[in-house]
């Protein structure tokens, strides 16, 4: 039958958003040979992660979850990492670069090449050596200038660069999945959500995340303006620095000893929604990654095979 | 500053968010979202706008807003002010540039929508681009400069955007700050625009004065303008009606994307409703089959729903065991979509290697990839007069109308009822690219009429009574090779040990059935698709076909081996290299060719690609003829 006019139902934002992305996430299970989920753990890895449980209810995700560790996540990282796996009844593959791991790069000693070995390198490592030809993120446009422009299927050459002078056109919700051997496709079924779509649908669905997002006493110490968490024993503590006990929170996640906390009383998802919407900068900020090679150096990274 | 008389929307209550943050996710929580376009040429200020909206809906925060203070200093195009176009602009190269180049997805607010607007480039050359970004949306902003009035590329925008098929048009007259303010001019410009929309079939616009520089208009009322009337722009954008409303009037279709099947209890169809709406119990009808059922369930993560509405993303269960797969249809039992393989469509190309008419494409619509081949164009339009041309071929931005058939039956409905099952991609065989999104018109009636004859002597028999497997041994290589002449030799062998051959020479049947096709690349795809479709005949008929053909394409050459029965196409690549092939010159062909008398000559000014896994190599400097056409022979009867 016809809909009725009287039937008419307009969808919230978050509702479009939703059927979107599972949308996306049915289309790249349908076409491609082998897909993986990398997942970070933060905030958005946490929505994605929601999404596919709802794509493919009542079966499991019908492919595993990759994290690609550096061994200096935080703890409390590690623990809903693990606890999500069960949860989902997904496999779990967790990747370590071996070479870094025995160089013992570390974000103290080496700085950027940190980010290239663990992250960078290792991801490439553990696509090609599980022969993944599709892999999702939960990248969003919203994030980084560069990222505006990227497309929801974003393809690489077999040696993981992407190209931003030659990306396929996508049209209406037809993605194109087709390509040759050694070439793969990362996929970004959030692209069109925002921070605050990201932190609403946490609330209304109840989506586990971190608890380092709400705020808690936590022991910190300042370097370079910027406030950072002591996680573990492995935290070189200059002459004379003392951890201090604050009230902290972290607006994203990574290495420990590379995000930056702010101070912060917000307990409740409510408090932190406020705070990020009264906060006057903006999301990445707390990262030491975008300062790299100016204002291009998201774009840059991502030409290097960087997610 | 502008002097802004009216209450300005406002986008973020940052009073709320401080008092009561609870109420402010509740009315956030009910929002609604509109995706929007905006087009113009590269000085109307486009970027301008768009970079007004995030900064007046406060989506730029404080270190962006250093950022791009100081960018607008050391290479803004508006002095000491901020320049706004800077925020949008994203890619390094084409920041140097001072251009857009692609699609750039942007994001904002307010307390009653969500917006995505699409950044499309208004340069000449980039109709891909905004028909890309205008294929997701449901309003169009055509930006239009006071000064100059409407232009040709309005008038292409405009073309554009109502092709795709939006409904909503709002014409943006920017810079009104540079005329004054001037009523007569605007009124000059909407007139004008009313003209040439209607000649074109647009029904209905909004005109509004703005100044994206200056704020007129945008989110409030200016009042520089007090002769205006309608609403400011923002105004407007929050209250448009979006398409996810008015699908829902239409008759319910959703096609299948995954069938979920987590036990041997559970068996459920998953896909995102394209229109209408279905309820539990509902008759529904499963396409092409034709197989009904009714709905038992409809299922997701938070329990299941009594109903589900065009643009939700569901899994359906039936009450019987329906097959049902990837690529069907589901639809309302008593009001189905139809099925064809030959249709009449639009076509917008999008690659730089121009269309050529007869070469298989993948064609992806809906759930659904088949392949498809295209004719000739009946027409192109040039987007700038909208009249109509003749033409062989497509090329980069062009826009036509052909036939076009595919090899199986799809679902669909034309494009102007059902965007999702008249909208489809056209997607390269070799390099994946998108090369192509269309539109389809209708169904020709006469796929619909000529139906398969069965035949009664099967093909099985045919090759029984010769007593042999038919094949094709297909013969490929550069013009001098030695393809005739080995295949000549090939054939000779076989009908010596009593074998039914028959040998399709290049040049013969370039003096009958092909004597209407010249050596343009199109011609050359459409030589090798008859040549196949003959040599199909043929196997049916139980012979060995030997084809000599230089069919310098791989995707020709893929075409015919996908029309032929599974190993029954043996592609043998005669390799000579081309200065051999040249020094032998046994026509004089390539004196010609270098001459410059013959054009299109293979290996010369036309591209020869080489199989990359023949199912036989033979290599002429290594061997005679006579030693190649034993080979092959020894290969093919066992």
């Amino acid at each position: 039958m016809g809909g009725n006019m009287l039937d008419r139902k307009t969808l919230t934002h978050l509702e479009r958003l939703e059927a979107e992305s599972i949308h996306i996430l049915r289309e790249v299970v349908a076409e491609a040979e082998k897909p993986v989920m990398l997942y970070s753990v933060g905030k958005d890895s946490a929505v994605m992660l929601h999404l596919a449980r709802k794509a493919f209810y009542p079966s499991p995700p019908p492919f595993p979850l990759l994290h690609v560790d550096t061994t200096w996540k935080f703890k409390a990282m590690y623990e809903l990492r693990d606890r999500m796996a069960r949860e989902s009844g997904m496999e779990l593959l967790v990747y370590q670069n071996p070479e870094a791991r025995e160089r013992g790069i570390n974000p103290f000693d080496h700085g950027p090449l940190h980010t290239d070995m663990w992250k960078t390198e290792g991801l490439k490592q553990a696509l090609n050596i599980h022969g993944f030809d599709a892999a999702f993120g939960g990248a969003r446009r919203d994030e980084e200038k560069s990222r505006a422009k990227e497309r929801i299927f974003s393809f690489r050459t077999a040696s993981h660069g992407w190209d931003p002078k030659n990306q396929r056109p996508e049209l209406w919700n037809l993605y194109n999945a087709k390509k040759n051997k050694g070439e793969s496709i990362r996929v970004f079924p959030i692209s069109n959500w925002t921070e605050l779509d990201i932190w609403q649908y946490i609330q209304l669905n109840d989506v586990p995340i971190v608890p380092l997002y709400f705020a808690a006493e936590r022991p910190t110490v300042e370097r370079d303006g910027m406030l950072l968490m002591v996680d573990d024993e492995r935290f070189p503590l200059k002459a004379g620095e003392e951890p201090v006990m604050r009230s902290i929170r972290f607006r994203t996640l990574g290495c420990y000893p590379l995000t930056g906390a702010v101070e912060s009383a917000a307990t409740t998802l409510s408090e932190v929604i406020q705070e990020t919407l009264l906060t006057t900068t903006s999301e990445r900020q707390g990262r030491a990654i975008d300062k790299d090679a100016g204002g291009a150096g998201m774009e840059k990274k991502k030409q290097e095979g960087y997610f | 500053m502008s002097d802004i008389v009216a209450e300005e929307p406002v986008y973020r209550t940052d009073a709320l968010i401080a008092e009561d943050i609870d109420r402010y996710l509740e009315v956030h929580q009910h929002k609604t979202m509109l995706r929007f376009i905006t087009c113009g040429s590269v000085d109307d200020g486009k970027s301008t706008l768009i970079g007004r909206l995030l900064y007046d809906s406060k989506m730029i925060f404080e270190d962006q807003l250093a950022a791009l203070e100081a960018d607008s200093k050391r290479v803004g195009t508006q002095g000491q002010e901020i320049d706004f176009a800077l925020l949008v602009d994203g890619l390094a190269a084409e920041r140097e540039q001072g251009i857009t180049i692609d699609v750039a997805y942007r994001f904002f607010s307010t307390e009653k929508r969500k917006f995505i607007v699409a950044d499309t480039p208004g340069h000449e050359q980039y109709t891909r681009n905004m028909v890309t970004g205008a294929s997701t949306a449901d309003l169009a902003v055509i930006l239009i400069d006071a000064r100059k009035g409407v232009l040709t590329q309005t008038r292409r925008h405009s073309y554009l955007a109502h092709l795709i098929g939006i409904r909503n048009i709002v014409l943006a007259v920017n810079k009104m700050d540079l005329v004054g303010y001037d009523q007569a001019v605007f009124e000059g410009i909407v007139k004008d625009y009313t003209e040439f929309a209607t000649s074109i079939g647009i029904r209905d616009f909004t005109a509004i004065p703005i100044s994206g520089f200056k704020g007129d208009n945008i989110t409030g009322l200016s009042a520089n303008t007090p002769w205006y009337a309608g609403p400011a722009l923002m105004a407007h954008l929050e209250t448009v009606e979006v398409d996810q409303i008015s699908d829902q009037d239409k008759p319910f279709r959703m096609a299948v994307q995954w069938v979920n099947r987590p036990n041997l209890d559970f068996r459920g169809f998953s896909g995102q409703v394209a229109t209408g709406t279905i309820k539990v119990g509902d008759a529904v009808r499963v396409l092409p089959s034709g197989k009904t059922s009714t709905v038992t369930r409809i299922v997701t993560l938070d329990g299941d729903l009594q109903q589900a509405i065009a643009g939700q993303s569901v899994t359906l269960c039936f009450a019987d065991e329906v097959d049902c797969s990837r690529g069907d249809v589901i639809a309302a039992a008593d009001n189905p979509p139809q099925a064809a393989d030959q249709f009449e469509a639009t076509i917008v190309w999008m690659a730089d290697e121009e269309m050529l008419p007869g070469r298989p494409y993948w064609l992806k619509i809906g759930t659904q990839t088949v392949t498809a081949t295209i004719q000739q164009p009946k027409y192109q339009v040039n987007v700038n007069t909208m009249e109509h041309l003749a033409a062989k071929t497509l090329e980069l931005n062009a826009i036509g109308v052909a036939n076009l058939a595919t090899d199986r039956q799809i679902v669909f409905e034309p494009y102007a009822d059902n965007r999702t099952l008249g909208g489809f991609i056209l997607i390269d065989k070799l390099t994946n690219a998108t090369v192509a999104a269309g539109m389809l018109h209708f169904s020709l009636r006469r796929a619909q009429n000529v139906h398969w004859q069965a035949t009664d002597v099967t093909r099985e028999f045919h090759a029984g009574l010769k007593n042999q497997k038919p094949a094709v041994l297909w013969f490929t290589g550069l013009s001098g090779a030695g393809k005739s002449t080995i295949a000549n030799l090939v054939e000779k062998k076989l009908a010596r040990m009593n074998r039914h051959t028959f040998l399709l020479d290049g040049d013969n049947v370039r003096h009958g059935l092909n004597k209407d096709l010249g050596f343009t690349d199109a011609d050359r795809v459409e030589n090798i698709r008859r040549v196949g479709e003959v040599a199909r005949l043929m196997t049916d008929a139980g012979l060995i076909v030997i084809t000599a053909f230089i069919s310098p394409f791989r995707a020709e050459r893929e075409m015919v081996r996908q029309m032929m029965q599974p190993g029954e196409f043996i592609e043998i690549h005669i390799d000579t290299p081309l200065a051999e092939a040249e020094a032998r010159d046994v026509k004089g062909l390539y004196k010609k060719a270098r001459s410059g008398q013959l054009k299109n000559f293979t290996g010369i000014d036309s591209p020869y690609e080489a199989p990359e896994d023949p199912e036989i190599q033979i290599d002429t400097t290594a061997m005679t003829p006579e030693e190649a056409a034993e080979l092959i022979v020894a290969r093919i009867v066992p």
